[in-house]
């Protein structure tokens, strides 16, 4: 009897540690502010939504990931520069093109700033857009599928990282180059980097209608690295503004020889006025070779085009479109208030953080108070342009967000911490410590006219002791903070994929209702979607087999197919005919070198296979569909390629179920 | 408390099974028959009176949006065509019009059925199997093979249904 009882009490305590895996803040800790409530903050009830959508980058995994706010919860992991095989992502046939480049197909990038699209300043929760670093690309991700539907490679840049950052009224994305290189490209000595090396900036113009993009200018500025970027909003709209470091042109040992320069800059672009110099024929088209890679929704598929031309624009040529507003060592974050008059620089190995005021910058213009020039471009006196500084605020500042009620919150990588401080008197309010060495923070709509002041979401490039160790390798990690008092307070840890570099946040109700739910078969127009029972064939062309299937709870259609020879590529064209939420079916056949298809209802995917062994190979339903999944299954028939078996295809026997009347 | 034991590990042991397990009971020979239950199928509906899908029932609507449904006298042409149309595109993964295939055919299923429960039936399909007691009894004659809810518009199976009039 008592034993009995102790194995019962044992079997519950078994389940209970089953249970308690999500328990985050079990064991903290040093943080007094962590109190029960914390807990009751970020508790988003089983069933229940969270308030906000966080899209947290996903740096070198290539991807952005989409979590809820205040839960920290994670639901999808968007695949945008990296081949995801569960989602067949740079896998199927359709959506190979999406990775080609002038490099040909590359399965990876490193993804840094997400930006979600505004209108009149304010988030409009249509697409997001985001940079490749690596091999220079901005993709764009339709809110209403979550998935990526363009991808537009950057000629003549290289490390594409003060990207992308949309205008006010998402009239361009923009990216700016972080390595100067020679343009165009070249063989030449890197010792002669200095003079001859460029770094463009990007003006990627965005159609209105469908978010599409294409580059309408690129300005070749002097070979310094240009960091971040923001755009002006309200008075300052139709500038743009861009953190330099490297301003010493150094191509070695950057890390002694780029933070020489007590200031470096901040370069103030005059983006509206290029743009009419290009429209009235400003500008020189120079030979150029970048793809344009666009999913088409309808088709299922992505096509990609080799452009090869593109706008440059000398900076020199447009007089008083550029000016550099000298920014303390070497500035990291380039962030504008919501109002538009703060110019934030982020001096990454300074103490201070450096505030520069628009209509001082518009006046010192005015009255030329210049204090040199670079490149021909002039350089504003500091002090003409300089609104104040946050002294001594901490180690280190990086980025700068607002909530919107006359804050500013700017994280320290060094000293690890959150520091929030008061535009226009620049005194320290509060300080939180972040675990550890925090890169950029969020605060949805924070980059916006209209932040959203309830969050403040950090993100670390360090984890050390915060999580169960795994091996070398530990987890990155977010951090959420409640800002809706006078002093912050932390609310949360939670993991990340990747390396967090910056993210995007938006009221969840803006977007949700917009998500779609399924594509309409009737709108299918996949030149090898098979739209009913009726469409479903296998077609040889030379030693090329095409099979039409259609996939519904639970069976293949075709599920038995003869003829196919060893020697073949046969492309499996599967149809998802439900038209049901959230009924996805997969499918994978033995041998495939290549991922599963993951096929949503109304969509077609493809995949090839080419069949290296006689046999009879059974392929199946690779997501849980229903309760006949493991039902869900069929045969192909390889024969040797001499083999003279013409190719059949068959669902159920006819004469099987001839009962009914 | 012994059998409360058992009862608790066997719930254990369920819920092993249902986490992941379950791809072993699937692994049979193709020639292993158990007497007593064979094809399932055959066995149950043999024993059963009338099968659910041969059952008569005038009078039930069903559960869904259509609560009430008169058909005219005539047959109208131009909605049977078009019902035929989206019969085929949405309908034939699992239907043939006058066979038995994954689901039952509609041939005369409105001698056996309400217009209302037809309707229900295609819009309404899984709260149909979860709550019309018919719905679900051919749910279990059909294998467990789900009803698929194609999100047919009430226009579109109305024209359907107009069709399956005419399969007789």
């Amino acid at each position: 009897m008592k034993n009995t009882s102790k194995i019962v009490a044992g079997l519950f305590s078994v389940a209970m540690l089953f249970t308690s895996c999500n328990n985050s803040d079990s064991s903290t800790k040093s943080n007094g502010a962590l109190s029960s409530s914390a807990a009751e903050k970020v508790y988003v009830a089983p069933g229940e939504h969270d308030e906000f959508y966080a899209f947290i980058s996903g740096g070198f995994s290539g991807q952005l990931a989409v979590y809820g706010l205040p839960s920290g919860r994670l639901f999808k992991v968007i695949p945008v520069f990296s081949v995801d095989a569960e989602k067949a992502y740079g896998f199927n046939e359709e959506t190979k093109p999406m990775l080609n480049t002038s490099h040909g197909f590359i399965p990876w990038d490193d993804a840094h700033h997400p930006d979600i699209s505004q209108t009149a300043g304010e988030l409009d929760g249509r697409y997001v857009y985001i940079n490749g670093n690596n091999t220079p690309r901005i993709a764009k991700i339709d809110l209403t599928t979550f998935e990526t539907t363009e991808i537009i490679e950057i000629p003549n840049s290289a490390g594409n990282h003060s990207s992308s950052y949309v205008t006010e009224n998402t009239e361009y994305v923009v990216a700016g180059t972080r390595f100067g290189v020679p343009v165009p490209q070249r063989d030449i000595s890197i010792k002669e980097y200095k003079g001859n090396f460029k770094g463009a900036l990007s003006f990627i113009k965005v159609d209105q209608e469908d978010g599409g993009m294409e580059i309408d200018f690129q300005i070749l500025m002097p070979g310094f690295d240009y960091d971040k970027a923001h755009p002006g909003r309200g008075d300052s709209h139709g500038w743009f503004f861009f953190t330099t470091y490297n301003t010493e042109e150094a191509h070695t040992l950057l890390e002694v020889n780029a933070s020489q320069n007590d200031k470096d800059f901040i370069a103030a672009v005059n983006w509206q006025k290029i743009a009419e110099y290009v429209k009235n024929g400003g500008g020189k088209k120079m030979p150029a070779n970048y793809a344009h890679n666009v999913y088409d929704e309808h088709t299922h598929s992505a096509t990609s085009t080799m452009k090869k031309e593109v706008l440059v624009v000398d900076p020199t040529e447009v007089p008083g479109a550029f000016y550099f507003l000298p920014t303390p060592k070497s500035p990291h974050g380039c962030d504008v208030d919501p109002s538009g008059e703060y110019i934030v620089g982020s001096g990454k190995l300074s103490a201070d953080v450096t505030v520069h005021s628009f209509s001082k910058m518009i006046k010192a213009i005015e009255d030329k108070k210049f204090a040199g020039e670079a490149y021909g471009i002039p350089i504003l006196d500091f002090e003409a342009i300089h609104a104040g500084s946050v002294k001594q605020a901490g180690l280190g500042p990086l980025h700068t967000e607002f909530d919107g009620k006359g804050y500013g919150y700017t994280t320290f990588f060094i000293s690890s911490e959150v520091v929030k401080w008061k535009l226009g008197t620049w005194e320290v309010i509060d300080r939180k410590p972040t675990y550890y060495s925090v890169g950029h923070l969020m605060i949805p709509g924070g980059n916006s006219r209209k932040p959203f002041g309830k969050y403040a979401l950090a993100m670390n490039k360090i984890t050390k002791d915060r999580y169960l160790p795994t091996g070398p390798e530990v987890t990155q990690s977010a951090q959420l903070y409640d800002i809706t008092g006078e002093k912050m307070e932390l609310l949360l840890d939670f993991p990340t994929i990747g390396e967090p570099h910056y993210a995007a946040g938006i009221p969840a109700d803006m977007i949700k209702g917009k998500s779609k739910k399924l594509y309409k078969l009737e709108d299918n127009k996949h030149p090898y979607a098979a739209l009913s029972d009726a469409d479903t064939k296998v077609v040889r062309d030379g030693n090329t087999v095409h099979i039409y299937m259609t996939m519904i709870r639970s069976h293949f259609s075709p599920d038995n197919i003869e003829g196919v020879k060893v020697g073949d590529k046969v492309y499996f064209h599967v149809t998802n005919l439900e038209q049901d939420y959230d009924v996805p079916h997969g499918v994978s056949i033995i041998g495939a070198n290549t991922s599963e298809l993951l096929i949503m209802p109304g969509q077609t995917e493809t995949f090839a296979w080419e069949p290296k062994q006689v046999g009879v190979w059974p392929f199946y339903c690779t997501d849980f569909c229903s309760a006949l999944h493991q039902e869900m299954q069929g045969y192909v028939r390889v024969s040797p390629k001499s083999s003279n078996i013409e190719l059949s295809w068959s669902l159920g026997e006819d004469d099987e179920d001839e009962d009914e009347e | 408390m012994k059998s409360t034991l058992k009862i608790l590990s066997l719930f254990f042991v369920l819920i092993m099974i249902s986490c992941g397990g379950g791809e072993e009971q699937k692994k049979e020979t193709s020639k292993a028959k158990l007497k007593s239950t064979t094809t399932t199928k055959k066995v149950e509906t043999k024993k059963a009176e009338t099968k659910p899908s041969k059952t008569i029932d005038l009078t039930s609507k069903g559960v869904g949006p259509i609560k009430s449904l008169t058909l005219s006298a005539e047959i109208d042409q131009t909605m049977v065509a078009h019902g035929k149309d989206v019969f085929k595109k949405m309908c034939t993964a699992c239907h043939k019009a006058t066979k038995k295939f994954i689901g039952p055919a509609p041939k005369n299923v409105l001698k056996r059925r309400t217009p209302e429960w037809v309707m229900n039936m295609i819009l309404n399909p899984d709260e149909m199997v979860q709550k019309d007691p018919l719905a679900k009894a051919l749910l279990i004659e059909f294998n467990g093979s789900p009803m698929a809810n194609q999100n047919l518009s009430e226009d579109d199976a109305r024209a359907v249904l107009e069709y399956f009039r005419t399969l007789k």
